[in-house]
Parts: C-alpha cells; structure tokens; sequence
C-alpha cells in the first residue's frame, strides 16, 4: 500500500517536471510575474500596441508660450547656460540651446569608405 | 563538411568580404536598415539608419580566377532620407531607411524605391563616362568666354571621362501613411507598387505621386478596439492581382485586388492553430511576424517569427508545410529577451535562388540555413574572426544541455546585442549578404 502512495508522489512530481519541460515559456511566465507583479494580466491587448503605434519622443512647441517666456526673460537676468543637459520637462520653456542637435553636415557612409 | 546549397547538400560558405568599419564603437547612423540585391544581382544595396543608401556594384569575373566569383565593390553611394520635423504633430520624422526595393532595369539607368518612416522615393541612378568638349562660349573650365575672341566655330563633340555614377531623386511619394511605413513590394506588372503601415495598405502607381489607393485599412473606429498591426507585406511575384500582408497576431492574410477595390475583406487566412495548453504571456509576443517573402515559383511563402520560420503552401491555409527552428534555446529564456526588448526584434528571412534552401538571422552575429530538400539546417558566424579571404566557415553550435562540448557556445554567453536582421541571397548564384549592426558580409560558396 506504501508503495502506491509513492507511485502517486512521484506520478505527480513527474507531471511537475512535464510541465515546466513541455512548457518552458509558462516557466518564464511566472518568473516575469514574480519581478512584476504589477503587469497587465493579459499582453498584446491594445496599450501594448498602442504604444507601439505611438511615435516617442514627442516634443511640444507653442510658439505662444516660447515667445511670451522670452519676452518675461527680457526683463530678468538671463541664466547661465546649465553645465550638464537636464532633461526638460514641465513649466520650462525650451530654448533653442536647450534642444539636442541634430546633425546638419552629410557624413559619408562607412560602408562607401 | 556537408552544408545546405541549392540542390546540392555539399555546399561551403566561404568569406569573400567585409565593408564597414572595424571599430567597435557604433555610430547610431552606420546601423544598416536594410539590405537588397537587384534582379541580375549585379548590383547590392544597403540603407542605414543615417538615411543613406550605398550600392556595390560586382566585378565582372576575371579569367585570371575563375575559382571566385566578382567582388562588390562601392558603385553610388547618396543621402537618401533626411530627418525632418512634423510640426503639427511635434514629432521628429526618423531618415532611417526601412526598405529599399529594386525596379526591373528597363533601359541604361537604374531604379530602386527607398522609404523611410513616411515617405517613398524613387531614385535614379546613372552611369556617365562622357562628357562634351569644345564648347564655342565656353573654356573647358566651364568659364565664360569673351565672344569677341571667338573668331572660329567649332562643333563640339563627346570625350570618354572616368566613370561617373550619379543619383538623382525622380518621384516623391509623400503624405501618405500616417503610421510607421513597414513595407514597400513592386508588382510584377512593374508599374505599381504598394506601401504598408501598421494599419494601412496603400497602392500607388511609380509615375503618379499626388495620389495613392488605399486598398487595407484596419484601423478600428475605436482605437481601444485595436487588436493587431501590419507587420509586413508583399505582392505576388507573378500574380499582379495578388498581395499578401503579415500581422503582430501571427496570421497572414492574402487579398485579391480583382476583388473590391477595398481589400479588407481576405481571400486567404493562413493562421496556425495554437495549442490553447501552451499559451502564455509571451504567446502572441512571439507569434508576432516579422517578415513574410513570397518563393520565387509563387507556389510558397515564407513567414518569420520570433523563434521560427514556417513555409506556407498557398493551398493551403491551416497549417504551414514546414516550420523550422532558429533559436528554440530562447525559450528558457523569453523572461529576460521581454526585459531587454530583445522579443522585439524583427528578423528578415529570404529563399535562395531555386527555393530550396531559406536563410534568416539570429543573435551573436550568428545566422542560420535551411535546406528543405536534404532536411538539413546550419549555424554559420558573421564575424572578423573568420575573414582570411575565401576561408571556409566552420558551422557553429549553441549548447542546450548541461554539458557543453568544446567550440560550441552557451546560450547564457550569447551576444544579444550582435543581432542580424538583414540577409540578402544573390538572385542566381549562393552569394550571400549579411549584416551585423554596422558591417556588411559577403560570403560565397566554395567553387573547386
């Protein structure tokens, strides 16, 4: 009768092992879960592609809002220019320095060289 | 060592050649994008993410050694794209080139059409080797002359020069696509072309640029709704009533043009069944198909997702006839390839000339090759480690098991930044391109 007993452990252990060996991706499932338990239960729903579809680094510009914050700068002391590039967000206004240069000379390919 | 080869099982890749730089610090703008033969496979273009496009032109073979075929070396080279600003959007409009598609060559000039995210070009690109001399106003210089000095009339006539290759834009097709275009494919009637966003299918005619068609259009009334992208698409090789487009949910929807002007009821669904057992969060992640390309014969066509490649007979839409492995390790290991959006990646696949061996990337700047005929796959490297001209390359192995055997690699030593994406097979001959990040390989098979 003991020997049934065990049988049936190890029949179960066995499906265990199955189980991670049939499936690995469920492995990976439940260790992603386990480093984020807050992620959306079901993927590949519409804010996944939504985000795909979604351009990043939208940058906004009001010419409004840029004219008017030069026009108070006028007034008030200029601020030296920051020594490091904080990324702006919020109330400030960028400037044309603030902005990342894109590049504007036509460099030829390495692959032509 | 046996290999695949187009009928044969005895081919051996040798390294013919490596264009880029050598050093390991990659500008983002030397990234290549894409990478096409032409129809002859003269001619070899690539396009990065700087906008560029450079084209290599082969050498005609020399008697001197009939053991090698031509070497590619630089033809044109032009900025294709530039990055420009969309203002009512406030987005920055990127001049990676994301496709380039080669024209059937019709007269002395050639044609290819490049994209990037929003717009299509065509460009021209031509050969002039003279140039007219003994003009009557004019010094060779190009100066003016005084017409009084001109006391004689002479007619002028045309000089051989050195060779000039020039490439100049002859259409611009823009405004079309407000999402990220993913794909362009010629007709085989060589006087369309469609162009493929996340949501939108377009057709366009190459000599007409302010109006397009457009032929699918998912995008739901409601973008909650929104299940699934276009990925990819392409259009029959001979049937110029024919395209196909991939979608992120790993089904493939072929459409009849002769059908309805709007295509987006199918003709076709290839989709295959999953096992709902095995689904998981990664599931429809790794089902997403980054490329799909059409056989040669017309009679098949290829899909690549992220972990396999499935040929489709167009027969039959259950199932695909073949599915192949690439990278089945990755598996075990989808948790971190989800964290470092490595699960991402969009590889390309491509047939070789008789469609009887399919080629695709893979990571480590290995890429793989399937023989459909000997039931034979191989592992060969992208690297400078292995680029003594005409060397052979030794297949490589990544180790599964516990027991790693010596020259093979284990998949936790995997460079999962040295990805390739793009390949390329010569049209006619096993000549092959690859590209790593920033360098383009060519490898040849081993003549005797």
């Amino acid at each position: 009768m003991s020997e049934e007993v065990e049988g049936t452990r190890t029949l179960n252990e066995q499906q265990e092992m199955e189980d991670k060996v049939i499936s690995p991706e469920k492995a990976e499932e439940a260790k992603l879960k386990a480093r984020y338990p807050n992620l959306a239960p079901k993927h590949g729903g519409s804010d996944f592609l939504r985000k795909r579809l979604q351009q990043k680094g939208q940058k906004y510009f009001d010419s409004g809002d840029y004219n008017m914050a030069k026009a108070k700068m006028k007034n008030k002391q200029l601020p030296s220019a920051p020594t490091e590039k904080t990324e702006i967000t919020g109330d400030h206004i960028p400037t044309p320095q603030d902005l990342p240069q894109r590049k504007t000379s036509i460099v030829t390919s390495k692959l032509a060289g | 060592m046996a290999g695949p080869g187009g009928g044969s099982s005895d081919v051996q890749w040798c390294f013919s050649q490596v264009k880029g730089a050598i050093d390991d610090d990659v500008a983002e703008a030397d990234i290549i994008s894409t990478v096409e033969f032409n129809h002859t496979g003269e001619l070899l273009a690539t396009g990065d993410k700087g906008g560029r496009v450079v084209i290599f032109q082969q050498e005609p073979e020399s008697k001197n050694q009939p053991q090698c075929r031509g070497e590619y070396n630089v033809y044109s080279t032009f900025q294709s794209h530039e990055p420009e600003f969309d203002y009512l959007k406030s987005l920055e409009i990127e001049e990676k080139i994301n496709k380039i598609r080669w024209l059937p060559q019709k007269n002395a000039a050639q044609f290819l059409l490049s994209t990037n995210d929003k717009t299509i070009k065509l460009w021209k690109i031509s050969e002039r080797d003279k140039r007219p001399e003994g003009y009557n106003l004019k010094e060779e210089d190009g100066r003016y002359r005084d017409p009084n000095t001109v006391t004689a009339l002479r007619v002028p006539i045309f000089r051989p020069m050195d060779l000039m290759v020039e490439a100049s834009p002859r259409r611009v097709f823009a405004n079309a696509h407000t999402y990220h275009i993913n794909s362009i494919a010629v007709n085989s009637d060589y006087e369309t072309y469609l162009s493929a966003d996340d949501l939108r299918i377009n057709l366009w005619h190459l000599e007409i640029t302010d109006r397009s068609f457009n032929i699918v259009d998912i995008k739901p009334a409601n973008m909650e709704e929104l299940t699934e992208v276009i990925t990819a698409a392409e259009f029959h090789p001979n049937q110029c009533n024919t395209f196909v487009y991939s979608s992120s949910k790993g089904t493939i929807r072929m459409c009849d043009m002769r059908a309805s002007a709007l295509c987006d009821k199918h003709a076709k669904m290839f989709e295959e069944p999953e096992d709902p057992n095995n689904r998981s969060f990664f599931s429809e992640i790794i089902s997403s198909i980054s490329d799909v390309k059409f056989s040669h014969s017309g009679r098949y066509m290829m899909t690549r997702d992220y972990l396999s490649v499935k040929i489709w007979d167009l027969n039959m839409e259950t199932r695909p006839v073949e599915t192949y492995q690439v990278h089945e390790y990755l598996r075990s290991k989808l948790c971190s390839l989800y964290e470092n959006d490595c699960i991402f990646d969009k590889f390309e696949c491509c047939w070789n000339g008789n469609d009887s061996v399919v080629m695709t990337g893979s990571y480590n700047n290995f890429f793989r090759m399937f023989d459909r005929g000997y039931r034979q796959d191989v592992t060969l490297e992208a690297s400078r480690e292995n680029s003594k001209p005409r060397s052979v390359l030794k297949p490589r192995k990544v180790s599964t098991g516990g027991k790693r055997k010596k020259d093979e690699i284990s998949v936790d030593s995997l460079d999962f930044n040295k990805k390739i994406l793009h390949t390329a097979w010569h049209p006619l001959d096993n000549i092959i391109a690859v590209a790593t990040t920033n360098n383009l390989y060519i490898f040849q098979e081993k003549l005797n």
